[in-house]
């Protein structure tokens, strides 16, 4: 049941091939939805719904797409599911959905799905393409959430809308660095996890 | 005057690069050298100009909730704005198939130059989403939407030419190894941001 290529669908992409630091694929909605920690990690759970099931259609209908209109054919199943996503979203936890605005709907121009469907799920069968979303959703997630808890840790001085900075550090003078909720200091966020990441895989590096 | 003030506004405050962060995909990947990134820049521009007045006639006639009251009045209570999304993509990607073909057809050096980046515009999220914020955001008519596209464009081709010619520059600097290629321009994309939020005070 999990062969060794299954396997590897599934891991690489949380670490060695992660679409965001690796393939740069999904930035706009990497660096938009990360204000704060609650909207990134539903933004996460949608991505992977949508990818771990688009993957599997596209691939169970690989062998009938003519090549020449699959991008539209990959756009209309892609677009299909998000519209279930967002009309679930906005049914159960309206705030959120109001929160993401427009970054559900542009989960259909997502680049991590059209990557996806195109490099894996047009080549393989149903099972490896199912793990293959789930891995690319998953190490999707990850950054988003460590961007999220970052930007909301310094930003807000609370995770999940908790407070976790305690007052005695406001008493005495520690300020929430506004600068963090702004967007320019995502991209400069996911920057510094790019170089870390890259410095503990040299392999990575651009000459 | 409302339509300059929109205009302008398009352009620089609700930049599409800077304060929504859209079409980062092709922004980054497509910054490399200046040429190329103005081409992209005026394809992108083209495309919003193009599906942009469509799209919102087809918001405004076919899928606001009653906007089908004008076909017959037993259809004055039909909601089809769950179909948006589905409706958008399918006029851009037909859109952009379209484009591909007519500059092909008429102007074979223009679409030379362009080559493989007209057909991927269609999954550019700045289109997209140019199409989802004039949605949200109700223009009284489909020339101010027009013109909102076209600022939205101009906005993301500045910024796009901005960053190619800056990365064009730090070929010759020495730039910490982990950081080399996608790490440094995020941070000067994050700097560039920073700079265009200035614009943020002006009222207009």
């Amino acid at each position: 049941m999990i062969s060794k290529k299954s396997k590897e669908a599934f891991f690489n992409p949380l670490s060695k091939d992660n679409p965001v630091l690796v393939q740069i694929l999904g930035i706009c909605s990497t660096l938009a939805v990360t204000a704060s920690l609650e909207p990134a990690i539903v933004m996460g759970i949608s991505v992977i719904v949508v990818m771990a099931l688009s993957n599997v259609i596209i691939s169970l209908i690989r062998n009938t797409i003519p090549t020449t209109i699959r991008i539209i054919v990959q756009l209309v199943v892609v677009a299909a599911l998000v519209i279930c996503v967002q009309q679930f979203l906005v049914a159960y936890d309206y705030d959120v959905s109001k929160q993401l605005s427009v970054f559900i709907g542009l989960i259909i121009t997502n680049c991590i799905l059209m990557g996806r469907l195109e490099a894996f799920a047009l080549n393989n069968g149903p099972w490896p393409s199912f793990l293959d979303g789930i891995g690319n959703g998953l190490g999707y997630t990850i950054i988003l959430v460590i961007v999220a808890a970052v930007r909301e840790l310094f930003g807000s001085g609370s995770l999940l809308g908790f407070q976790v900075i305690p007052q005695w550090c406001y008493d005495h003078g520690y300020e929430n660095n506004g600068l963090m909720i702004l967007p320019p200091m995502a991209l400069i966020t996911v920057a510094c996890i790019i170089w870390v990441h890259r410095a503990r895989n040299p392999e990575l590096m651009d000459n | 005057m409302e339509e300059l003030n929109l205009f302008v506004k398009s352009i620089f405050i609700d930049n599409m690069i800077f304060a929504y962060f859209l079409g980062m995909c092709s922004f980054l990947a497509v910054s490399k050298n200046v040429k190329t990134a103005f081409g992209l820049g005026i394809a992108v521009t083209f495309m919003l100009v193009v599906t942009m007045p469509i799209n919102y006639m087809l918001d405004k006639y076919v899928l606001q909730p009653g906007a089908l009251s004008w076909a017959s009045d037993s259809l004055a209570n039909v909601d089809l704005s769950f179909l948006g999304l589905i409706m958008f993509i399918a006029v851009i990607a037909s859109g952009t198939q379209l484009v591909e073909m007519a500059v092909e057809k008429f102007s074979p050096s223009l679409y030379a130059s362009l080559g493989i980046f007209l057909p991927l515009i269609a999954v550019n999220c700045a289109i997209l989403g140019g199409a989802l914020f004039m949605q949200q955001k109700e223009f009284p008519n489909a020339w101010t939407a027009t013109v909102y596209g076209a600022g939205s464009g101009i906005g993301w081709l500045l910024a796009i030419v901005g960053l190619a010619a800056i990365r064009e520059k730090i070929a010759y600097s020495n730039v910490p190894k982990p950081l080399r290629g996608i790490g440094i321009t995020f941070i000067i994309t994050g700097l560039m941001g920073i700079a265009f939020m200035s614009f943020l005070g002006i009222k207009l």
